[in-house]
């Protein structure tokens, strides 16, 4: 069993698994670092999966059905932002009504698209993506895996060392002090929660092609271990990435034990076990941004 | 020349609430220009409509002579103006580099240029003498020192009006002299230092220009040099007289506390307190003096056996501290530990004290017993709005503050503990805490007051001792000391008494 762990189709397999926890999970890194908190990453995993199907599938262009994943993720993204932002509600109602909106509207969309509610016909996956000098590199001519390790590395730039980044983490900790030097808190907010929507449709992108169609629920409640992950890796884009990583690796390994004597139902619980036992003892104190969750009220004007 | 000129200012808070009636203000460029007046007297807003945080109802504003519309902080930036605000306004897990630059960063290929905010800010602290660790993070930093970042902020950004809004009601003596010094400097630099308070020592130590505000209104422009803090004081109260209650000299002596040789331990494990011993009788007002962290928050805890002490032992009326205790207690942060923001007056009112039998009424608590009590002790102790349905959130903080003294001098109980019991509180409040505790002494129970204002425990006390690192080494007679020898001992300049 061991020896299977060291190949380079498990290192693979592991990094594919992780794609669709960590591109929801950096955006979760987004929205929460500036305050907001997006428990509808779940719904827009969704619905970036459904809306990739539905693109690729008129045109057989997967660019085109990116495009569209990415506008479905960045218009609900924008519906929350509208909500919390503008209206100041509460985040995790809008987040949960989100998710039941998404869950509906891919249903009912499906339906009466592809005429039948829990699958969509074929669609083309990566396999047709032939970028010259990537190709020949093992992982990365997997072009998720390739735009994964750049937003990771970008993300930690933009964090840490520019000045939205610089906003972005003020406005979270503290939106009144960053009010008073003159920066516009909550146009700082929308754009982290609109890029925690087009990560996440990115990912719903991948859960799309990776199967080759769209079926129903098909985000399995990723978009929250994708929250949870972020959480664990202390709302840090390299955290997010490493919580994620082991998340893909647990689930890997309970592949490998698939078919032995362990009865398959324990072997599933395995990620889950490790992300609880990861969660409970190893990372200590994670402190979320002292104004993540609450909406700013600029009383003065 | 005139730097700051506000004309006729008013403000109205929810159409009701006459914040600024037609204020105005002339600041001339190049001098420290003190505000002063009660809490509520209006000076915090009418900084915040200059800073562009409120736009004003009515009236105008110009900055060197020219008419200006300051709709933002932004725009006040702009124009040079800065504010250091009361709570202040810095993000604790940033650098203090990155708190400086944020909102105004240098950028260099798109990603922020550390090395020239670097140098800039260095240029900075060295001119103006301000030294600071740029890398070190906000929320490591003491509060004199955040002060000192707030300071440096407004200097990056290149202002020449500097509005500084109760700059030193959080600061120790030490680092308040330090803050002075700071601003004498500034004002030879030929910056225009505007100064909220309600310290009349400050003001007349500090400022050459006092305006006065009461109820929302200038009621005396003067140079400092031809006021007195008692006339100062006449403006800023007005026609009601400070009553002073004087302390009686209680004749029999009980002991009710006992502190012996005890050692506290702190959240980390570290002795916060060390093998500190202490009485107090009946009557009697002790007082502690000390620097914040100190000591002081864990001894009090200990006392009010919140915490188990480590090593000695507490007695109170000869008998040992019990977990379940009647001790009054007013604790030193009222939000997080005196009352809770959300309920109303009368449940604060009764709050910790719900299962005295006062308000039963078989297993539950009799509403109107409730009502009856909170009543009394409203209109008693002087708590406005005269209403015990409200959230007491909607109280001003000298309100809040009585409400919480009301609820514990009216416990039975022989020991008050009382902790920085008029921090935030305007004169009046002060005043009216003061005497109640002078009165509850007299009435033969015995008092702890912990505080960092020294003015408060010389006149309270009766015996003060000063914690310095965990310690109590010198315990004095109140009237056979001062301040300057106080805070010898509290920055542990001197330790022991010779």
């Amino acid at each position: 069993m061991i020896e299977n762990i060291f190949t380079y189709a498990f290192l693979l397999q592991t990094l594919r698994i992780s794609v669709p926890y960590f591109l929801p999970s950096l955006g979760a890194a987004y929205s929460e670092k500036g305050g907001v908190v997006n428990i509808g990453l779940e719904g827009i995993l969704l619905t970036g999966a459904f809306f990739t199907t539905l693109g690729t599938y008129y045109t057989q262009n997967i660019w085109i059905g990116i495009l569209c994943g990415l506008t479905a993720g960045f218009l609900i993204a924008l519906i929350h932002g509208i909500a919390t932002i503008t209206f100041k509600a509460d985040q995790i109602v809008s987040g949960i009504a989100l998710n039941l909106f998404a869950l509906g509207l891919t249903k009912f969309l499906c339906r009466i698209i592809f005429n039948s509610s829990s699958n969509s016909a074929r669609i083309p996956g990566l396999e047709t993506v032939n970028i010259p000098l990537l190709s020949s590199i093992p992982i990365l001519n997997n072009i998720f895996i390739t735009f994964c390790i750049i937003l990771l590395i970008l993300s930690q730039i933009i964090f840490y060392r520019s000045k939205f980044g610089l906003r972005l983490r003020a406005v979270g900790e503290n939106p009144a002090a960053a009010d008073s030097l003159g920066i516009n808190v909550l146009r700082i907010r929308y754009a982290g929660v609109l890029i925690s929507g087009l990560l996440a449709g990115l990912g719903g992108a991948w859960l799309a092609f990776d199967q080759h169609s769209f079926t129903d629920g098909m985000s399995a409640g990723r978009g929250f271990i994708a929250l949870a992950a972020m959480i664990v890796g202390k709302w840090k884009p390299m955290g997010a990435a490493a919580a994620c990583l082991v998340f893909g690796f647990a689930e890997s390994i309970s592949i490998q034990f698939q078919g032995t004597a362990i009865p398959t139902q324990f072997i599933q619980m395995l990620p889950y076990i490790l992300t609880i036992i990861i969660l409970a003892g190893f990372i200590g104190k994670s402190t979320p941004p002292a104004a993540d969750g609450i909406p700013y009220e600029n009383t003065n004007k | 020349m005139l730097a700051v000129e506000m004309i006729a200012i008013t403000k109205t808070f929810a159409e009701k609430v006459i914040a600024n009636n037609s204020i105005s203000l002339s600041v001339k460029k190049g001098e420290v220009h003190a505000i002063v007046g009660e809490n509520g007297a209006g000076k915090s807003t009418l900084m915040n409509i200059l800073y562009g945080m409120y736009p004003p109802d009515k009236g105008k504003i110009q900055i060197n002579g020219n008419e200006e519309i300051i709709n933002s902080p932004a725009r006040a930036i702009q124009l040079k103006i800065g504010m250091v605000h009361q709570h202040f306004m810095l993000v604790p897990p940033l650098t203090v580099l990155e708190n400086i630059i944020l909102g105004s960063e240098p950028e260099k290929n798109l990603l922020l240029d550390f090395k020239k905010a670097k140098e800039r800010v260095s240029q900075i602290t060295s001119s103006f003498k301000i030294d600071v660790n740029l890398e070190t993070k906000i929320e490591n930093l003491p509060v004199g020192l955040q002060q000192r970042v707030e300071i440096l902020k407004l200097l990056y950004r290149n202002a020449e009006i500097l509005i500084l809004d109760e700059p030193t009601a959080v600061l120790t003596p030490q680092e308040t002299n330090e803050l002075f010094n700071t601003i004498d400097f500034l004002k030879s630099e030929g910056k225009t230092i505007i100064l909220i308070t309600h310290k009349l020592n400050e003001v007349k130590a500090i400022s050459d220009t006092i305006t006065v505000l009461r109820h929302g209104k200038v009621v005396g422009v003067t140079g400092t040099e031809n006021a007195t803090i008692e006339s100062i004081a006449r403006l800023m109260v007005g026609e009601d007289k400070i009553y002073e209650e004087k302390k009686a000299n209680i004749r029999e002596k009980k002991l009710i506390l006992e502190v012996k040789n005890v050692t506290v331990l702190n959240e980390n494990s570290v002795e916060a307190v060390k093998d500190v011993s202490f009485e107090i009788n009946s009557g009697e007002i002790l007082g502690i003096a000390g620097v914040e962290g100190n000591g002081q928050h864990e001894l009090v805890e200990a006392i009010s056996s919140i915490r188990k002490p480590a090593k000695g032992k507490i007695t109170l009326n000869n008998a040992e501290l019990k977990e379940e205790h009647n001790i009054a207690h007013i604790p030193a942060d009222r939000h997080r530990n005196g009352i809770v923001m959300d309920f109303s007056v009368a449940e604060n009112l009764i709050l910790g004290r719900e299962k005295e039998n006062l308000f039963k009424k078989d297993i539950t608590i009799d509403e109107s017993k409730v009502k009856t009590f909170a009543e009394k002790l409203v209109h008693e102790y002087d708590i406005r709005p005269v209403d015990i349905d409200i959230k007491i959130k909607s109280l001003s903080g000298g309100n809040q503050q009585k409400a919480v003294v009301a609820r514990e001098i009216t416990k039975n109980s022989d020991l008050i503990i009382a902790s920085h019991p008029t921090r935030g509180l305007d004169i009046k409040a002060a005043s009216f805490v003061h005497n109640a505790l002078i009165k509850e002494s007299d009435k033969g129970k015995a008092v702890l007051l912990v505080s960092s204002d020294l003015a408060e425990l010389l006149k309270l006390s009766d015996r003060i001792a000063v914690i310095y690192n965990g310690q109590i080494n010198v315990i004095f007679d109140a009237d056979k000391t001062n301040e300057y020898e106080l805070g010898l001992y509290m920055t542990g300049s001197k330790v022991k008494n010779e």
